[in-house]
């Protein structure tokens, strides 16, 4: 390979003969002899020449390219599939230059070739450069070379070739044999430095986990697996040496390694280069070196060699044109070079015009030979697209290529929207992020150049205006021309959401985040594309020269009057303005029209555009906000754009001021829609800076005002807050508390994230429990409190109690109080509990002072925290859960005194097998609808189940499992009730024949079982003054004969058991008269009562004779 | 015992159109020997309330209850001991309970000057005592203890059945160790609605996740309350049958003797966040 190129250097055979060779598998004719004998010789490695050519190329830049993206280098991928390779066919005429490339290398192997191969797809240039560079450095011939023994030779530095043998195995966690990046090789004649960045070799214990890539990147990929190794015994055929070191010496290492980077890097000071060609203008990127091309060293060979390279291109040898085009603008953006030269005391001046002297020995070199590339490829390139179809076809390729570049983060000056960049997300680490966005704002440059920058293409931008600019074919602008104004027009159309002014209350300003991200997309690609439209179309008509005038400009503006514009911009701004989404056209008119010459503003057809742009920014009016008006930010960004554009240089200044002033009011269109795009909140503060970011100039100044510099004083400062040394003496009246939240930021600035994150979740978790454990014990207690002094409160005013809401506050002052116990108890608590937390989730190997840091910090927080939450609403805390309590209080104490009678449990032996409570209410209900009836004449009871349904109720009543206080008010009501039936006899007998009613016994036993089971088994009220109700009572009217004596037993042992007094029956009878009886009925309760009363009894015969006049049923009843 | 679904349609078929009375539940009890008195009554209940739901409204136009409370004026005028309410309540196939509500407001309406108040009317139920006609406090109590499906006592029945069941779940729950919020202390919390019980660990059954436990041993209570537990509830109680699940719950002493069934109910849809999955039980105890 490097014989044909050879060839072409000595000018034996011409380039398009090479090329012809390369492209054809047979010589054509124009061919002459000469260069048909030198070529048709190397005719089976014709296949091989133009990965060759690209990874020679990209191997001879590898010095100038240190950093930045790689550009992958073509594996000799062919080569391998050739047949009989291995033996080799003849290497050129010269058998000394066949050393200089041994190309075996790749195959020296069965298992190496496709190992090699991958990491060569993955990594680019490794394994390219070693099989290309291996001649060069060594000389070696014939021999496989163990990659990273070559490594391990350059990576060393030393020049003693020598000392290489094969045995040597490769130590990979030796630092030293990883040349790290950007440091200057020392080591001899174009020693290659890695492009990788530097690995961090760690320790054994974690090479069981998953396998890093610092191990499987490609330059020790190269290391052949068939090597014999006695450390190969991992999976990865990439053993550890034994002894790996620990951490801690690694970092030793690799401070170490930083520190001779930073005495052999040169500072970069130098600004960009100028050349005649233009030059992508890279923002941020800085130039050491100016290329001169009176400097470049070996003219006619870069030429060459350009010249074949970009008929490559050409003629499409090249797997992918962008990738060369990519590197081509490497080349020419490259900062400084390796000097090779004064380091290779081997290279004689003789050889410099073989390929046995670096390419590119400067970087006058590499950015003459890109724009010898650039200028005979670009144009050559445009001249083979003949075709208009094909034309139409690459325009689609660079508008979608443009769209996509441009758009995505670091394309258009920095992020678009917002995403942080594919390669650093994989990698996974937030910190990455953030190391991103700082190398982003230190690389950013210094100023966007002022409130009012001119039109410029950042970033990928620039690569394309160099593009049309290198090109310059007519028929590629016109076809892009034509593409982007179809897009341009479609993207304008496209409808986008509307706001819908009926559900704005339950709109939040969240739900409108897709049609916000939408709406960006679609106006940072119109306005993308509306620039290159703008750029293309006047690009004819642009020139540095003011612009003419007189009678010059009158001919001029009469003949560019004729001229069509590209696209109808004209009636495109007046319909956006009717649909009133100037929101969205006005931007990328506004870089339509930036581009404009001179001439434009003066020509009919754009002043009027002008005027209507005029007139909307009249309009815009901020402080005028109403309903049906443009959102703000809207508003905000058009007046930013609109300025912007008013102030660039080819729009003239008297075209602002000599316009017809307000009182040329804005109108618009009445039957324009209620509710456009204007109307929508579409545009938020990161469009806004995105498409203005001029504004942010706004805010360097004040940056700059504050920390005391200024603009003409050495630029603007840059907002890098340091945070261990901030203000420390600045600020003496700092208190300690912040010096101590500083200390702590400091503390935390210098471990790992997990700590604080740790630190903080203890914090946040301790003092959430600590505000709940003080609720569960000292509000607790304080409302224990409160219930009993409740309880004495009532006893002491009496039943009445008093005010509940006058009771509450007597309690709350008394309480309260106490409230204040709680931030002492939370610190304690936090105090307490903190600590442990913190050791359990920290690693055990934290060192000490770190973990008792930690801890005080964690101790500190959660106090702050608890006690912040206690001191604000302890008290609130406490009132709310004591009038709780109160409300409960009183609410169980009910209206009836005897519900409060103590309640006793289940006896201690109880197996709470009794019967259940709604067995027996359903039981007794069943006897009572028998007893009402109706019923059939079969039906009744037997006594024994009535005497077994009493023990039952019996049971259950001493059973308190099961039983609920509303059971037992049903029972107690059921059983009164049965025993007014018994007294009755209206319960239906079921028993030896024609015995159809209670013995008189049975049911005194009755009586006196339901009599026990009041006195000794109800807990709560039994109803009893129902059994002297009307109705009840009434029963007896329906027997016949009417049997008074079980009434008069009754009443007899109520009062005997005390179960009622003796005045309570007394009045109850005495309301009995009141009621309508029949005659005879009312003549026998009258006796009744006699008898009643003549009985002597005991207590309280003063009380009994004063009722007897004043027979007051409320009275006797609340007494009851 | 598990009743299976065709055991619960063939006692529902019986059913239909019969009054809630003590002698209806006595020919079902012969008809279904093999059934306790309270799993009949339990149907009865049920399939009763499904029946008072539908025809409910048309009992109470202006024109029905002026039609009722003529007919009852009649008949106490002929014969004040005759059961005149409960034999119009059955008539004209309506709980004999809600018929004596619906008389005894008409009647508080022509007797007092202002329309009476829900609570008396319902305090008036609880002791037809405090009814000042005293033929109208007898008509109304006979309805009421001969009424199996409504009134003040079936209530009560419910009520106690639920607290029962309550206390044996919680039993359950304590003798299986698991440990379980009641719903005193979660209305503490500040729920509303809570289910009887939710488990402060989720335990699994029959191969569901269950994190809490609603008794609905009272018959009817998921008609009154509880709309979408209901819904919920029935939906499962039809298609998978009564029989669907009988849990380690149901089939431990203290439930042995009854009939018992709990249905699961994965999750529920519309109810609050808190109600996960749970189970529901329904025991009906003898």
């Amino acid at each position: 390979m490097a014989a044909v190129l050879e060839s072409l250097l000595r000018e034996e055979v011409s380039v398009a003969a090479v090329v012809r060779w390369i492209a054809r598998s047979t010589q054509g004719s124009e061919d002459n002899a000469g260069e048909a004998a030198a070529l048709s010789s190397l005719r089976a490695l014709r296949k091989e020449f133009v990965p060759f050519l690209l990874n020679f190329l990209r191997e001879q830049s590898s010095r100038v390219l240190p950093q930045g993206p790689p550009t992958p280098a073509k594996t000799p991928g062919a080569s391998a599939a050739l047949p009989g390779r291995p033996g080799g066919p003849p290497r050129g005429s010269r058998g000394a230059r066949s050393q200089l490339f041994p190309p075996t290398e790749a195959q020296s192997t069965a298992a190496e070739a496709p190992l090699a191969r991958r990491g060569g797809r993955r990594r680019g240039p490794g394994p390219a450069r070693e099989r290309g560079g291996r001649g060069l450095e060594e000389g070696v011939s014939g021999e496989s070379l163990p990659g990273a023994g070559g490594r391990r030779l350059r990576g060393s530095g030393s020049p003693s070739r020598p000392s290489l043998t094969l045995s040597d195995p490769p130590n990979l966690s030796n630092l030293e044999e990883f040349p790290p990046v950007g440091s200057v090789p020392p080591g001899p004649t174009g020693t290659k430095p890695s492009r990788r960045i530097n690995p961090t070799p760690v320790s054994e214990e974690r090479s069981l986990s998953k396998p890093k890539t610092c191990f499987t990147s490609p330059p020790i990929s190269c290391v052949p697996s068939s090597q014999p190794s006695a450390l190969d015994t991992s999976p990865w055929g990439l053993g550890l040496p034994p002894g790996c070191r620990s951490l801690q010496e690694e970092r030793e290492m690799l401070r170490k390694e930083r520190s001779k980077q930073l005495q052999q890097s040169p500072t970069p000071t130098c600004p960009t280069p100028e050349l005649g060609s233009p030059l992508p203008s890279r923002t941020g990127s800085l130039t050491d070196e100016p290329a001169d091309p009176a400097r470049v060293s070996s003219r006619q060979r870069l030429e060459l060699v350009a010249l074949v390279y970009s008929s490559c291109i050409a003629e499409n040898l090249v797997p992918n044109l962008f990738l060369e085009l990519f590197f081509v603008f490497q080349l020419l953006t490259a900062r400084r070079m390796v000097t090779a030269k004064d380091s290779d005391p081997e290279l004689s001046p003789a050889v410099l015009d073989s390929l046995e002297s670096p390419l590119f020995q400067s970087i006058h070199d590499c950015v003459f030979f890109a724009v010898q590339v650039l200028e005979c490829h670009f144009q050559a390139m445009m001249g083979q697209l003949s075709a208009a179809c094909s034309h139409s076809h690459f325009v689609r390729l660079f508008q979608k290529q443009l769209l996509q570049m441009c758009q995505s983060p670091g394309g258009a000056g920095g992020t678009v929207l917002g995403e942080a960049p594919d390669v650093l997300s994989m990698l996974g680490a937030d910190k990455l992020g953030r190391l991103w966005r700082l190398q982003e704002r230190l690389m950013a440059p210094q100023s966007s150049g002022g409130p009012c920058p001119p039109p410029t293409f950042p970033g990928c931008q620039g690569f394309f205006r160099d593009f049309i600019l290198s090109a310059s074919s007519f028929q590629f602008n016109q076809h892009l021309m034509d593409s982007l104004s179809l897009k341009i027009q479609e993207l304008n159309g496209l409808a986008l959401p509307q706001h819908e002014p009926n559900d704005e209350d339950g709109e939040s300003d969240v739900d409108w985040q897709g049609e916000r991200k939408q709406f960006a997309v679609v106006l940072l690609s119109l306005r993308l594309l509306a620039k290159f439209l703008g750029f293309v179309a006047f690009l004819p008509y642009r020139g540095p020269e003011p612009p003419p005038t007189g009678e010059l400009q009158d001919s001029i503006l009469a003949l560019r009057s004729q001229v069509p514009p590209v696209l109808d911009v004209r009636t495109l701004l007046q319909r956006g303005l009717q649909a009133r989404r100037a929101v969205l056209t006005v931007p990328w008119l506004v870089e339509f029209l930036s581009f404009a010459d001179h001439v434009v503003p003066l020509l009919e057809y754009y002043r009027d555009i002008f005027t209507l742009l005029l007139r909307l920014h009249r309009s815009l009016v901020l402080s005028q906000e109403s309903e049906g008006k443009m959102c703000f930010l809207n508003k905000l960004l058009l007046l930013a754009v609109l300025g912007w554009l008013f102030q660039i240089p080819t729009v003239p200044e008297d075209l602002f001021f000599l316009e017809e002033g307000p009182s040329y009011a804005f109108e618009v269109d009445t039957v324009a829609p209620e509710h456009g795009l204007d109307n929508a909140p579409v545009v938020d503060q990161q469009l806004l800076y995105t498409c203005c970011p001029y504004i942010g100039e706004l805010r360097k100044l004040l940056a700059s005002w504050v920390s005391g510099s200024s603009g003409r004083s050495g630029g603007f400062m840059r907002k890098i807050t340091p945070t261990t040394t901030t203000s420390l003496g600045a600020q003496p009246s700092q208190t300690s508390q912040g010096l101590q939240a500083q200390l702590a930021q400091a503390f935390f600035h210098n471990q790992p994230p997990s700590l604080r994150r740790t630190v903080e979740f203890v914090a946040e978790r301790i003092g959430s429990n600590c505000v709940k454990h003080i609720k569960a014990t000292l509000v607790a207690d304080l409302v224990r409190q409160a219930e009993s002094l409740l309880q004495e409160q009532l006893v002491t005013q009496g039943e009445e109690g008093g005010d509940p809401a006058q009771l509450l506050e007597i309690l709350c002052s008394q309480l309260c109080p106490h409230g204040a116990q709680a931030l002492a108890l939370g610190r304690e608590f936090c105090q307490r509990k903190s600590p442990g937390a913190v050791r359990a989730l920290l690693p055990e190997e934290t060192p000490a002072a770190v973990l008792s840091s930690a801890e005080n910090i964690a101790v500190g927080l959660a106090t702050e925290k608890a006690c912040a939450w206690l001191s604000a609403n302890i008290t609130a805390l406490i009132r709310r859960e004591v009038k709780a309590a109160v409300s409960r209080t009183l609410r169980a104490q009910g209206p009836e005194p005897a519900a409060r009678g103590e309640r006793r449990g289940c006896s201690r032996a109880c197996e709470h097998h009794a019967p259940l409570p709604s067995h027996l209410i359903s039981e007794i209900k069943d006897v009572l609808s028998l007893a009402v009836g109706p019923r059939d004449p079969d039906e009744g009871v037997s006594p024994e189940h009535l005497e077994q349904l009493l023990g039952q109720l019996g049971q259950t009543l001493r059973c308190r499992q099961f039983l609920c206080p509303p059971a037992e008010q049903h029972l107690a009501k059921c059983s009164v009730e049965l025993a007014s039936l018994l007294v009755a006899d209206q319960i239906p007998i079921l028993g030896p024949p024609a015995q159809y009613r209670l013995e008189r016994g049975q049911a005194r036993r009755l009586l006196h079982m339901l009599l026990s089971l009041w006195k000794e088994d109800f807990q709560g009220p039994v109803p009893l003054q129902l059994l002297l109700s009307p109705r009840n009572v009434g029963l007896l009217a329906d027997t016949r004969p009417r049997e008074w004596d079980l009434l008069l037993f009754l009443l007899r042992e109520l009062v005997e058991k005390g179960l009622m007094g003796r005045m309570e029956i007394e009045a109850c009878l005495g309301s009995l008269h009141q009621a309508q009886w029949p005659g005879d009925f009312a003549e026998e309760l009258a006796t009744l009562s006699n008898l009643f009363l003549a009985e002597p009894h005991l207590p309280e015969p003063q009380l009994r004779a004063c009722e007897l006049v004043q027979p007051n049923r409320g009275t006797v009843l609340a007494q009851s | 015992m598990i009743l299976t679904k065709a055991q619960y349609d063939e006692i529902a078929q019986c059913l239909v159109s019969v009054p809630p009375t003590r002698q209806s539940l006595r020919k079902l009890k012969q008809r279904f020997p093999s059934q306790s008195q309270a799993t009949l009554l339990s149907i009865f209940s049920q399939e009763y309330q499904k029946h008072i739901k539908r025809t409910h409204a048309k009992h109470h136009t202006s024109e029905a209850i002026e039609s009722y409370y003529q007919r009852y004026l009649n008949g106490v005028v002929k014969n004040g001991a005759a059961p005149v309410l409960l034999d119009l309540a059955n008539e004209v196939d309506y709980a004999p309970s809600l018929m004596a509500r619906l008389i005894l407001e008409r009647f508080l309406q022509e007797h007092e000057e202002t329309p009476p108040s829900k609570s008396i009317i319902n305090s008036m139920l609880r002791d037809p005592s405090q009814i000042p006609d005293g033929v109208l406090a007898n008509q109304v109590y006979q309805c009421i203890v001969n009424d199996c499906c409504y009134g003040p006592l079936v209530d009560c029945i419910k009520h106690a059945i639920g607290h029962e069941h309550e206390v044996l779940l919680r039993d359950l729950l304590l003798e299986k160790n698991l440990s379980f919020l009641d719903e005193d202390q979660l209305r503490a919390k500040g729920y509303d609605k809570t289910p009887d019980f939710i488990l402060q660990v989720p335990v699994a059954v029959e191969g569901h996740i269950i994190h809490w436990i609603e008794s609905k041993a009272s018959f009817g209570d998921e008609c009154s309350h509880h709309a979408y537990l209901h819904d919920q509830f029935w939906s499962y109680w039809n298609r998978d049958g009564i029989s669907q699940c009988s849990s380690g719950w149901c089939g431990t002493p203290g439930l042995s003797d009854s009939s018992a069934s709990a249905t699961q109910s994965a999750g529920i849809t519309g109810a609050r966040k808190h109600f996960l999955p749970g189970i529901f039980m329904k025991c009906v105890c003898k």
